[in-house]
């Protein structure tokens, strides 16, 4: 039997409401995603975040949907996202122009464990759009980067088409403290890097497996088979973090929908340890 | 407003039958729209009432699994329903809410949110039902997040319960130790007692908002005899539940019953039409619609009650994670019972029996935990693996 608990003070502040931000840059990554650089026209000068959170965008009319900030949490003064066009309200959000207005609620969730690695080798791995929640980790830590081991970026595409940040990913790559390695599923006859699943890049991956922390964003088998890959390397499940993806209509724990077993993946996730939902990731259809 | 908890207790009183109307009354004249049960379309339901006349007088139900059927008798009897199809959750927790609009003029947008909610006061309120306010409770006023629509309308409303003179043919409330009697969250409960040509009421006092109102009415305080009257009909009351739930160890028996067999036998028999959820007076999905007038200018953000049993819910780009029956059957059931505790400290099922009267071919939440528990958590041996990409 609970208790009625009706009797503390509540605050009116409404999570339901989005606040308006304006398109101040458009970037095409490829034929077909984006990223938006978005200002507050509610007077906010930043938008403070951590790595791994995500907002609720709303295309006026259209829909809201759950994206995650790719941008630098170090310059919170631009709001970033990165989206894939998939269906109804990215397809309308890619048709919007500079100076276009959007709402914006966020930002949500848990974030990765960019402090506690402090220390560590650090093992990014990241499948197609899953570049985009893991790039504010990667800024973060490269503005820090003595303060942590070796780094490794594992990338998996469809194609060579496919590949996100491609500049950037070429300045990184120029550094002689960060190590990246891209892997496509389908290669074309100019492409003369690896060919097959991120998976595969695992076991020749620099890092120090009893001394790493391993940051994965994909599709949810993608995710699943890295982890294994990873555990064989002796990476334990606890030090491994995944992001996870479900319909999401409300993003603070109302619409029931984000729920995976007894979490929901809006407010307690979407990053969690991998060892947390190691076993539910086993079973069909949770 | 209900319950601050310190309220200290106050002995029985007793109000008569002839003074209902004068309650009615009272509240309306205290500004609260009066909801109650009154009988329409062959139902108990619960709608605004002026009078006492609209009470189901003389009406009774009887319920079994896929059935429900009024029946009329001589009692004078105000309260002898059980469970109706509605719960108060249609209140406060509407099945159509407007969360926002927004308005667009040269190349931008406005957002405004309005919301007018009238004072409720409800009179009928079941033990069960009070449980399920006070788990909705926790999910819209005491999680991470705040819904100001919902607390608008939970704070203002003046609760007064009815205890259960009878037990429905598919209650469990006692299994759940959520009824028969109500036990917190009321401002006013009473206890409906015919007897010896008398007709009246034993009113416990929960709230300050409910002292008040009871200052307004003819009362007296209750004598020894009524006080052990309402007692044996309570005591009667809870020795005949239509249902039993067994619920020791229940969380941990269904975390261990993902790949029960039993989810592919009630798969055969659900429709997935989503009436269980429905009904449910603890069930608080929603899915939101985004609709623009004919010239664009105006759009709004509706939220809808939804529900885990229909595709659309788990829908992801590429399709739907639960796309069979027996994934989404397994949801509804494990979240009510088993993963509804982790997440908010208590069952998310008070035993009020509706999702298994109303359930068009008679599944019963009850039967399915035995034949899970009968299984002790076994593997199905099609325990099929399905990759979601
Ligand atoms: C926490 C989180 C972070 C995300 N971050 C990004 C990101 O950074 N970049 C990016 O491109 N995408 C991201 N996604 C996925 C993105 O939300 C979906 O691609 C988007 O919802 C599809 O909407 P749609 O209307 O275009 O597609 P439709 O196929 O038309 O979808 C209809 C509706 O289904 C729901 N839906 C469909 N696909 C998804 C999905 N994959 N996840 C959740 N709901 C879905 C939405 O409510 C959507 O409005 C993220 C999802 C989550 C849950
Ligand atoms: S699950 Fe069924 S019995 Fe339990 S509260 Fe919901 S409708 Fe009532
Ligand atoms: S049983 Fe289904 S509809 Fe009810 S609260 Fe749980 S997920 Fe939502
Ligand atoms: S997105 Fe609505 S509960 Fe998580």
């Amino acid at each position: 039997m609970v208790e009625n608990l009706l009797t503390e003070k509540l605050t009116a502040a409404d999570p339901m409401l989005p606040g308006l931000f304006r398109i101040h840059r458009i970037l095409k990554e490829s034929y077909d995603t984006f990223t938006v650089e978005l200002v507050s026209l509610e007077g906010y000068q930043t938008f403070p975040f951590e790595a791994g959170q995500f907002n609720m965008l709303y295309v006026y009319g259209v829909g809201e949907i759950p994206v995650s900030i790719s941008g630098d949490p170090l310059h919170p003064e631009t709001l970033v996202h990165t989206t894939r066009v998939v269906g109804t309200v990215t397809r309308a959000m890619r048709e919007l122009k500079i100076g276009d207005v959007i709402g914006v609620r966020g930002p949500f969730g848990s974030a990765w464990p960019v402090q506690a690695a402090k220390g560590n080798d650090l093992v990014f791995v990241a499948g197609g759009i899953g570049l985009a929640p893991l790039r504010p980790a990667l800024y973060q830590i490269l503005a820090q980067r003595d303060r942590y081991g070796k780094i490794v970026l594992l990338y998996g595409c469809r194609s060579p088409e496919d590949i996100l940040f491609r500049k950037e990913l070429e300045k990184w790559r120029a550094r002689f403290d960060l190590e990246i390695y891209v892997t496509v599923d389908y290669a074309n006859t100019r492409w003369h890097g690896n060919v097959g699943v991120v998976t595969k890049l695992i076991p020749k991956a620099p890092f120090d497996p009893l001394n790493t922390i391993a940051m994965v964003c994909g599709p949810e088998v993608m995710m699943r088979f890295t982890a294994i890959e990873l555990q064989k390397r002796g990476v334990n499940p606890d030090n491994i973090y995944i992001s996870m993806e479900r319909n999401m209509k409300c993003a603070v724990g109302f619409c029931g929908h984000c729920q995976f077993g007894p979490t929901f993946i809006c407010k307690n996730g979407p990053v969690y340890p991998y060892s947390q939902m190691q076993n539910w990731l086993t079973m069909w259809e949770i | 407003m209900a319950l601050p908890s310190s309220f200290p207790v106050s002995p029985p009183l007793i109000f008569e039958r002839k003074d209902l109307q004068k309650l009615l009354e009272v509240l309306n004249a205290q500004g609260y729209r009066v909801i109650g049960p009154t009988v329409r379309d062959g139902a108990v339901i619960y709608d605004e009432v002026q009078s006492d006349h609209e009470f189901p007088v003389g009406w009774t139900d009887s319920q079994s699994a896929g059935t429900y059927r009024l029946e009329k008798s001589d009692s004078k009897a105000l309260f002898a329903y059980t469970a109706s199809p509605q719960s108060w959750k249609r209140f406060l927790h509407p099945p159509a809410l407007t969360l926002w609009e927004a308005h667009r003029s040269n190349g931008t947008f406005q957002i405004t949110a309005e919301d007018a909610s009238p004072r409720y006061a409800f009179v009928g309120v079941r033990a069960c039902e009070l449980q399920a306010i006070a788990i909705q409770d926790k999910v819209f006023l005491y999680s991470e997040f705040m819904d100001p629509h919902y607390k608008a309308r939970r704070e203002n409303t003046f609760i007064v319960a009815v205890n259960c003179g009878r037990a429905g043919g598919t209650c469990f409330c006692v299994s759940m130790n959520t009824g028969p009697k109500a036990s917190s969250g009321f401002d006013l409960a009473l206890t409906e007692i015919l007897e010896d040509e008398r007709h009246y009421f034993v009113v416990e006092i929960g709230s300050e908002a409910g002292a008040e109102i009871m200052r307004e009415l003819p009362h007296r305080p209750a004598g020894e005899g009524e006080i052990e009257a309402a007692e044996r009909i309570l005591a009667q009351t809870a020795a005949s539940m239509g249902r039993e739930l067994k619920t020791d160890d229940l969380k941990e028996l269904l975390y261990r019953s993902y790949e029960s067999p039993r989810w592919d036998d009630v798969a055969r028999r659900c429709l997935t039409c989503g009436n269980c959820t429905l009904v449910c007076p603890t069930c608080f999905c929603t899915t939101v619609e985004d609709v623009t007038d004919l010239t664009g200018e105006q759009a709004q953000r509706v939220r809808k009650w939804d529900s885990c049993f229909t595709m659309d819910f788990s829908y992801i780009h590429g399709g739907s994670v639960r796309y069979s029956t027996k994934s989404r059957y397994r949801q509804w059931l494990t979240h009510k019972l088993a993963t509804w505790i982790d997440q908010f400290g208590t069952s998310g099922c008070v035993g009020c029996g509706r999702c298994i009267t109303w359930c068009p071919v008679g599944i019963d939440i009850t039967e399915e935990v035995q034949a899970v528990r009968a299984g002790g958590g076994k593997t199905s041996k099609k325990g099929a693996k399905h990759e979601n990409v």
